[in-house]
């Protein structure tokens, strides 16, 4: 009976009230210790072959007939505004179709109401100025250079202090700065008496901390394709978020949602920045209205480096003081968060120091500073992160004032449950996550240090642990067919972004119905062909959309038991499906396939509807802890990862191999973060001077230390049916912070500031004067 | 990005003009016409509908879009289409035999779970192609000394080198 319920959800570190409807009874949780014949077996992806053929199209790859490219003049300045502009000579140019800017744009507010599709004043250097579609991406570009415009170049804001200072040029209607519900600058918390609690300290650590600028990168640029047919418009878009885009499409061009299709069928990567709609899945609809053909409109590189979001900059100063014993009794965090010209939220760089450690006196000081710089977005675990570089950085220094092993610290200080709701957490195997850690970075030996290259090489460890949301909830839909040959479609409105949900969520649908992993034909990425899922962000689809799947599993499975009932003479409750074949419990004679049973029945189809329940009062939480080996060479300041240990609590596994490839992946982020990744600004002209992939450093294959990575896997039956938690985030959030620890722990210096280049490094150590030093002795 | 030229000084008549290329991809023979700009990787996605090969960078940074020539891994978005009148090209289409048969580096890679989002997997393809070429029995340090040209943003190298080994000892 369909009913509807408020529930809590938290995305990323913001919790929001959502009003759910709830179709039916959920299936019963998938007990601890159940025996699986799918869930939790090492699955290679579904749509491998695809992968590796060339085969799977992505958006990059769509080509319709007719297709035109555009590309984009884009503002030279970091404040400017245009004083006249003439593409008339753009649009002679033949092989031009079609031109868009403000001259002829239909007025559509962005930004939240900041600023215009096509606006006047710009507010960053590589703002949309005027838009080419033209037959070939040549003839675009050299339609480019017949562009007239003028500028009035306004005063710019390019740095947080500057930009918050009260005689900084007012760069955004709404201000500056961030404010609260209240109207005041900032976000503040506070539990206890911070002031008190200081006072009872006997070891008190302060610094402050700098994590920088980095850049997604996503291989996939972000981009579209746009085709009409009658009054509806295709778009296959490289996107987190399908039923976001088509939202957004069809109010801002005034459209019904039926009439805009959105298709990301195969994604090139997203890590966050494609979770909002940009300009240009509105911009590629319009022209291609305008001239009645196919627009391909994708970024480059350098535009994608520029516009399409990063992990802003972050100043913490951070204060924390323990008690000789070793208990933390004060907290205090001050953050200056760089949101770019148009950010209108703060990543969460104050949640690790709510809610890491127990701590009775707590407070946090956030402010969102706008600088006339491409705005910010969420990149795996925005805020987290950055306030565990700087937090573990500081425990990690007052275990060594107190003398005591991180790990003992770690325990003696154990938060069991919220401390900001006041409840208790569905799950918490963080314990378990730092005494497997443990193990397993001793089972493991000293690292090898024969790979290294010459050097006056020094080793060190540390390790870093992490808190992150990740329980996702409703709303989430799914479907599941049952054809009449027997065979098997899941469909969902999410998308597989690159972590391999098409293939963990069709290991949930073979299980609930008792089919091989082949007979599931997993259909997603399209806003026509499944029911509505969220977005692929804060590490939510596993626990949204896999309850869904499940529950349209089990549905379909319960019409199919019922209509064989009818064939095997016996209630439907005494029927199974196992392999594929419905039995009767126990017996394996007599055995129907699924389109035996269905054949039967006038080539019926059978739809079987999921959906995510509310979530439980209790926060749902993931955790882990990271240990990481590195060597320093004193000489050159170089740093090179040799093994990164990670364990983390993610609820049950469903699929160990990709689940691997997950923490794979967010560890080797967290080594670029630590050591190499920095979007550069050049202070006198405000443009990006490294927004490509030779002057923006990351990993290579190279930098890849060895990894040895767990899941503790107990299910969280509280957090929902099917007891798992996301995994996407968390394996990024520790690895900076383990990095630094490590670092202190070969030579001896404490670095405050992302990425630890070579240059900071010398320099640090020079300035500590290493040379005269001893490194503290391993205790590993 | 372009940069905002306030002159008009296009010579877009020159380079606009086209020339006619044979070439073979994968095996079987193109002749097509292409404009002086156009590189090998624009003329394969665009022209030729080989969507395969990725464009990532475009700038020779990432090796996403290897393909080998005449035998010789190359950057696509680097190479002239004009200059490959003559040439051998195979690109990721072109690994698996003809009746759908996976090469054993592309079942390998499926295997180790060597990709994410799948979009830098056709230039690592062609690439370690092209090691194992050179070097069929290539150590873990080696693979990743040849592989380090061709990134990957999702961090599934350590896949990779897992995939090339399985591979290396199955040819």
């Amino acid at each position: 009976m369909t009913r509807v319920v408020k529930t809590k959800i938290e995305i990323e570190g913001r919790v929001h009230e959502e009003t759910v409807v709830v179709e039916r009874n959920e299936p019963e949780a998938w007990e601890a210790g159940r025996e699986f014949s799918q869930v939790g077996k090492s699955a290679n992806r579904v749509d491998g072959r695809e992968r590796v053929t060339g085969a799977a199209r992505y958006t990059y790859d769509m080509h319709p007939p007719g297709l035109l490219y555009a590309t984009v003049l884009r503002c030279p300045h970091p404040h400017a505004r245009i004083l006249s502009l003439d593409t008339s000579a753009a649009e002679r140019l033949p092989g031009v179709r079609a031109v868009l800017s403000k001259n002829n744009a239909p007025d559509i507010s962005w930004y939240a109401g900041a600023s215009k599709l096509f606006d006047e004043e710009l507010r960053f250097a590589g703002e949309e100025v005027a838009v080419v579609a033209a037959d070939d991406l040549d003839i675009a570009h050299d339609a480019l250079k017949l562009i007239k415009v003028e500028y009035e170049v306004l005063p710019a804001a390019l740095d947080m202090d500057k930009a918050a200072s009260p005689d900084a040029p007012v760069i955004h209607p709404k201000g500056n700065v961030l404010l609260d519900n209240d109207g005041n600058r900032g976000e503040t918390y506070s539990r206890g008496n911070v002031e008190k609690g200081f006072k009872s300290a006997d070891f008190i650590v302060e610094g402050t901390y700098r994590t920088p600028t980095a850049l997604h990168n996503s291989f996939e640029t972000h981009g579209c394709v746009a085709s009409w047919e009658g009054d509806e418009v295709t778009i296959w878009e490289s996107t987190q978020y399908i039923f976001g885009v088509r939202g957004r499409v069809a109010s801002a061009l005034k459209l019904p949602v039926s009439s805009v299709r959105v298709i990301s069928e195969y994604m090139g990567g997203g890590f966050g920045s494609k979770g909002q709609t940009l300009k240009h899945s509105v911009i590629a609809p319009l022209l291609s209205r305008m001239s009645g053909r196919p627009v391909k409109y994708m970024l480059d590189r350098h535009e994608e480096n520029l516009l399409s979001g990063n992990r802003g900059e972050t100043v913490q100063k951070l204060r924390i003081g323990a008690t000789k014993k070793g208990k933390l009794v004060a907290m205090e965090l001050e953050t200056l968060c760089n949101i770019g010209a148009y950010g209108t939220w703060a990543a969460s760089v104050a949640g690790p120091a709510q809610e890491l450690y127990a701590c009775p006196n707590v407070r946090t000081y956030t402010l969102g500073v706008r600088t006339n710089l491409g705005s910010h977005a969420a990149f795996r675990a925005p805020g987290h992160v950055e306030g565990t570089f700087a937090l573990e950085s500081a425990i990690d220094e007052l275990c060594r004032q107190l003398d005591m092993d991180p790990v003992e610290f770690r325990k003696k200080n154990y938060a069991e449950g919220d401390q900001v709701s006041g409840k208790g957490y569905t799950s918490k195997y963080l314990l378990e996550s730092y005494d497997m850690a443990s193990r397993l970075h001793s089972e493991a030996g000293e690292p090898s240090l024969t790979k290294l290259p010459p050097g006056n090489w020094k080793v060190g460890t540390g390790m870093g642990s992490q808190v992150w949301s990740g329980g996702g909830g409703p709303p989430a839909h799914a479907l599941v067919r049952l054809n009449s040959d027997g065979t098997v479609e899941v469909m969902t409105g999410t998308q597989d972004i690159g972590t391999g949900i098409k293939t963990a969520l069709s290991q949930v649908a073979a299980e609930e119905l008792g089919v091989p992993l082949e007979s599931v034909r997993f259909r997603l990425g399209d806003t026509q062909k499944g029911p509505f899922a969220p977005a692929s962000w804060g590490s939510i689809t596993v626990p949204s959309v896999g309850p869904a799947v499940r529950g349209a599993a089990e549905d379909a499975k319960q019409q199919l038991l019922e209509i064989a009932s009818y064939f095997f003479e016996v209630p439907a409750k005494r029927l199974q499906i196992k392999d594929g074949y419905v039995t009767v419990e126990g017996r394996d004679e007599g055995k129907r396939s699924i389109g035996d049973v269905l054949s039967e029945v006038g080539d019926y189809m059978i739809v079987g509807k999921g959906f995510r329940g509310p979530n439980p009062a209790e926060p749902l939480r993931t955790w882990g802890a990271q240990i990481a080996d590195v060597a320093v060479d004193i000489d050159t300041g170089r740093v090179r990862v040799l093994r990164v240990v990670a364990v983390h609590d993610v609820g049950r596994v469903l699929n160990p191999k990709g689940l691997a490839s997950q923490f794979y992946g967010g560890i080797l982020q967290g080594v670029g973060l630590a050591l190499m990744e920095d979007r550069v600004v050049d202070e006198r002209t405000g443009l990006v001077v490294n927004a490509n992939l030779q002057d923006y450093k990351i990993p290579t294959m190279s930098d890849a230390p060895e990894m040895i990575v767990r899941a503790v896997d107990i299910p969280d039956t509280a957090a929902n049916h099917i007891g798992s938690k996301g995994a996407g985030e968390p394996p990024i959030i520790p690895t900076p912070a383990a990095i630094a620890n490590a670092i202190y722990d070969a030579v001896g210096v404490r670095v405050r500031n992302l990425p630890v280049t070579p240059r900071q490094l010398l320099d640090t150590l020079e300035a500590t004067g290493v040379e005269a030093r001893q490194p503290r002795e391993r205790s590993s | 990005m372009q940069p905002a030229h306030q002159d008009s000084d296009v010579a877009s008549v020159a380079m606009t003009a086209l020339s006619g290329i044979q070439l073979t991809v994968n095996g079987k023979a193109y002749s097509v016409q292409v404009s002086a700009r156009r590189t090998l990787l624009d003329l394969l996605r665009d022209q030729l509908a080989l969507t395969g090969t990725k464009k990532v960078c475009d700038m020779g940074h990432c090796g996403a879009c290897t393909v080998l020539r005449d035998g010789t891994a190359v950057l696509s978005c680097l190479t002239l289409a004009a200059a490959c009148d003559g040439a051998d090209i195979v690109t990721v289409e072109g690994l698996a035999a003809a009746d759908g048969t996976l090469s054993p580096l592309q079942q390998a890679f499926i295997d180790c779970d060597a990709f994410q989002c799948g979009f830098c997997t056709p230039g690592q393809l062609i690439s370690a192609t092209a090691l194992l070429a050179e070097n069929p029995a290539p150590n873990r340090e080696e693979i990743q000394a040849y592989m380090a040209g061709n990134l990957c943003r999702c961090g599934a190298y350590s896949g990779i080198v897992d995939a090339i080994e399985q591979a290396s000892k199955q040819g």
